[in-house]
């Protein structure tokens, strides 16, 4: 009896769980599979289409009558790079209409006229002529003819699957790519955009734990930043950096704090002296970090939040019993409690930061020097139109991945479980 | 009085003065004003002279009292040396100065002489500046977002600084820029594509994830373990990988530019995070309410409808204001699948309106405006079960 039940509770459950999973696998894990097989693939964006033969067709009169006509099909391979087998064509004709010139490929039956083209090469192009002469001598209606398509087939493979597999996407990864300089701006991005979110989250969390008035509000408000559109904040951004009109530079300049105004977001680099030193900042990078944190804070300070509150009151009692300051009391008690959480967000938001694509995308597209490894997946795959080097630059990526949760997992991981 | 906390005291509360009526000066330039010199040296010199007499005077007036005069002789003493500002510039320094005496109450000369006083002052200061602070950087593109949705082209190139709004100016001519997005550009037809693609993705999410999450939570099967932890991993992968794969077959079956392809892949891509937050709510439902549900001859999916979707009506909510919301402000996959300007989405749109250098900002602003509403009106109105699921890791981003 218990074994029919629970029979039945396994067949229940799958049928319950398996839309959802067949569904994930299908947009989520099939595409990072996917990946691995576009990478070692040498093709372009115009080639994903399935190759399809195609014809236009255009008619003209040639007799004074027009009882005479001349069709010509411009015919082509839709593809640069793949052959059509086994073409096919059938176009349909009016009633009383016989052919002049039948083309030896073709077969002209009760007003069909159908032919076989045999295979097509990549770039195929002819002009396929034929004469229509009415019997009856009498006009024929061109708009007729004109509106009726002719219809193609043949058979080609989708390149796609095709089994040719290159390793030239890697070599231009690591070889064509300033490799290095990407994959230092990527780590520059993640880490000071992770650090930083984390500290303005303690600062965040430890300000609206206190005793003040309106914190509900203010907790509100702090995560506005982190609700909001990203088009709409980054564009806002941009708008009050830009050089020309930008509020921030404006306000900057009539207060005479800068003498001239800074393109915060399309400069490579700033130098700044500091006691006779000159330092070299890396300028877009560094504005397109403080927009990450600024967006990215309200998480780490809300996590925080929760967990402060946590912290039982006479821990802080007993300290205050015990003459702590406030700055002992932060360190020995507050410290210790966050860790784990930190330690948790760190991960969380370094992985998310890694892959942060539409951040970068909106305030520099990329350039002065804001080139990250997300970034380059699709400039390579959409500006460069070469999608077997994006999917290699994916693949570069989730190897990194893997090996940072890897990393994470035996550092801290243990730590992580324990709260 | 130890000398060492007392002047830690005056600077400290003379900075935070300092640095208040600095936003409040820049705040009014970009109402019109034309001020060129935020007078640091000086508001500061002034914050020390104001604190001083603060401490000085101690309890031998009444706290209102004190704090009315003090804030009336430093405005009028503004006023007097900066003759030009406008009487609400000036009514502004006066709150501003009443605030800031009203936050000295506690200090006197007894309570400065107090343990780790000095440390006190500087955590008490820093906690009201970083309010200030994180209230201004904040709210402040949010303002500039708005304001600027209302000026016109001319007016910003003009002055740069000068957010002012015209009242005087009719409706139509204030909202203008809105009607033009609306009419021209043909904003309505993006906010229905919008919603229609959150809330679809809203009600096939809910529909996937209800029965999966009720599975994972409640039924013994192989496997179990491994797709709940699965679902986490699957969380974290970042969608940019994704993106090449899915546009290339996306292409060859012609989902690209269809509103359907959008949903399956908002779906697919909320539906961890929706399994997720689900069971463990499902968890906490009492299971005995079930058995009486078996009892009574219901099958699974009667129990699933009649007992556990009323029961957990607020997490469903929550978690269907989450996928609306992740929805809503998505933009890499409508970046990547829509072409044709007939299926854009709103943050497609706004994206697309700015890629014509021509297009004038505040158009720009307007439709970051309108899609920006909805969902700080969401979230502001539904804060309480919203949080909640935040700290439950929900949205990603």
């Amino acid at each position: 009896m218990s074994n029919i039940l629970s029979k039945l509770e396994k067949r229940t459950a799958y049928t319950l769980v398996l839309p959802a999973v067949l569904l994930v696998f299908a947009i989520v894990l099939f595409p990072v599979f996917a990946n691995i097989w576009i990478s070692f693939k040498d093709i372009e964006l115009k080639d994903i289409r399935i190759p399809e033969p195609r014809a236009k067709k255009i008619v003209k009169s040639i007799s004074d009558d027009g009882s005479e006509l001349k069709i010509v099909y411009k015919l082509r391979n839709s593809s640069l790079i793949q052959e059509i087998r086994n073409v096919k064509f059938q176009d349909k004709f009016p009633k009383n209409i016989s052919i002049l010139n039948l083309d030896s490929r073709c077969n002209f039956k009760s007003k069909k006229i159908i032919c076989d083209f045999g295979n097509w090469d990549a770039k195929y192009k002819e002009n396929f002529e034929i004469i229509l002469k009415n019997i009856d001598g009498e006009k024929i209606k061109k708009e007729i003819i004109k509106s009726q398509k002719p219809i193609l087939s043949g058979k080609s493979d989708n390149p796609l699957l095709t089994a040719n597999f290159t390793l030239k996407n890697f070599k231009k990864v690591f070889y064509e790519n300033n490799f290095i300089d990407l994959l230092l701006t990527t780590f520059y991005f993640t880490f000071f955009g992770t650090v930083g979110a984390i500290i303005f989250g303690i600062l965040a969390a430890q300000l609206v734990n206190q005793n003040i008035q309106g914190r509900s509000y203010m907790r509100g408000i702090l995560l506005f930043p982190y609700v909001g559109p990203v088009v709409a904040l980054a564009y806002t951004w941009t708008l009050l950096l830009d050089p020309n009109s930008g509020t921030l530079n404006a306000v900057l300049v009539n207060f005479n704090i800068i003498e001239s105004p800074i393109n915060l977001l399309g400069q490579k680099y700033i130098t700044i002296s500091v006691l006779g030193f000159d330092f070299k900042l890396r300028l877009a990078l560094t504005t397109v970090i403080f927009f990450e944190i600024w967006r990215y804070f309200p998480l780490a300070f809300l996590f925080i939040l929760a967990r402060l509150q946590a912290i039982p009151k006479s821990l802080y009692e007993a300290a205050e019993v015990d003459g702590a300051s406030p700055v002992q009391k932060f360190v020995h008690i507050t410290l210790p409690q966050i860790t784990a959480i930190i330690s948790i967000l760190f991960m969380i938001r370094f992985i998310w930061n890694f892959n942060k694509f539409e951040d970068i995308f909106l305030l520099t597209g990329g350039a002065s020097g804001t080139r990250t490894l997300p970034i380059n997946v699709y400039q390579q795959g959409f500006a460069v139109s070469d999608i077997g080097m994006g999917s290699a630059v994916s693949i570069v990526i989730v190897m990194l991945l893997l090996a940072f949760m890897i990393i994470y997992f035996k550092l801290i991981g243990k730590k992580a479980n324990e709260i | 009085m130890k000398f060492k906390s007392i002047t830690i005291f005056l600077v400290i509360s003379s900075f935070f003065l300092t640095c208040i009526l600095s936003i409040w000066k820049i705040m009014s330039t970009l109402q019109g004003l034309n001020f060129t010199n935020l007078n640091i040296t000086g508001v500061f010199f002034n914050g020390i002279i104001l604190s001083l007499l603060f401490v000085l005077i101690g309890d031998r007036i009444n706290h209102l009292m004190k704090i009315f005069s003090l804030s009336f002789l430093f405005s009028f003493l503004y006023f007097y040396f900066n003759e030009t500002s406008p009487y609400w510039y000036i009514f502004g320094v006066f709150l501003i100065i009443l605030f800031f005496t009203n936050k000295l109450k506690k200090y006197n000369t007894k309570s400065l002489t107090e343990d780790f006083i000095s440390e006190k002052i500087i955590f008490d200061f820093i906690t009201l500046f970083g309010i200030v602070f994180f209230a201004f950087v904040i709210l402040f593109p949010f303002y500039i977002m708005l304001v600027t949705s209302f000026k016109t082209q001319i007016a910003l190139l003009v002055n740069p600084l000068d957010f002012s709004l015209d009242f005087s100016k009719s409706l139509t001519e204030l909202f203008k820029s809105y009607f033009v997005i609306f009419e021209t550009y043909n904003f309505s037809r993006y906010i229905l594509i919008s919603s229609a693609v959150s809330i679809g993705t809203v009600i096939v999410t809910l529909l996937f994830a209800i029965p999966a999450a009720y599975a994972v939570a409640r039924l013994n099967f192989f496997g179990k373990n491994f797709l709940s932890t699965s679902i986490l991993i699957i969380y974290m992968f970042p969608a940019i990988v994704l993106v090449i794969p899915l546009y290339t077959v996306f292409s060859q079956l012609g989902l690209r530019n269809s509103i359907f392809g959008l949903l399956i892949v908002y779906t697919a891509t909320t539906l961890p995070v929706a399994i997720y937050m689900l069971q463990s709510y499902f968890k906490s439902i009492p299971k005995e309410i079930e058995d009486a549900g078996i009892m009574d001859g219901q099958n699974w999916f009667g129990i699933i409808l009649k007992i556990i979707i009323p029961l957990s009506l607020p997490a469903i909510s929550s978690v269907a204001l989450y996928v609306f919301m992740i929805a809503w402000n998505e933009f890499l996959f409508s970046l990547m699948f829509l072409d044709n300007p007939k299926s854009f989405t709103l943050s497609r749109a706004i994206q697309y309106l700015s890629g014509d250098a021509e297009t004038p900002r505040q158009y720009l602003m307007a439709g970051s405006v309108i899609v920006t509403l909805p969902v700080l009106f969401i979230f502001v109105y539904f804060e309480k079960y919203l949080v909640s699921g935040l700290t439950s890791g929900s949205v990603k981003g």
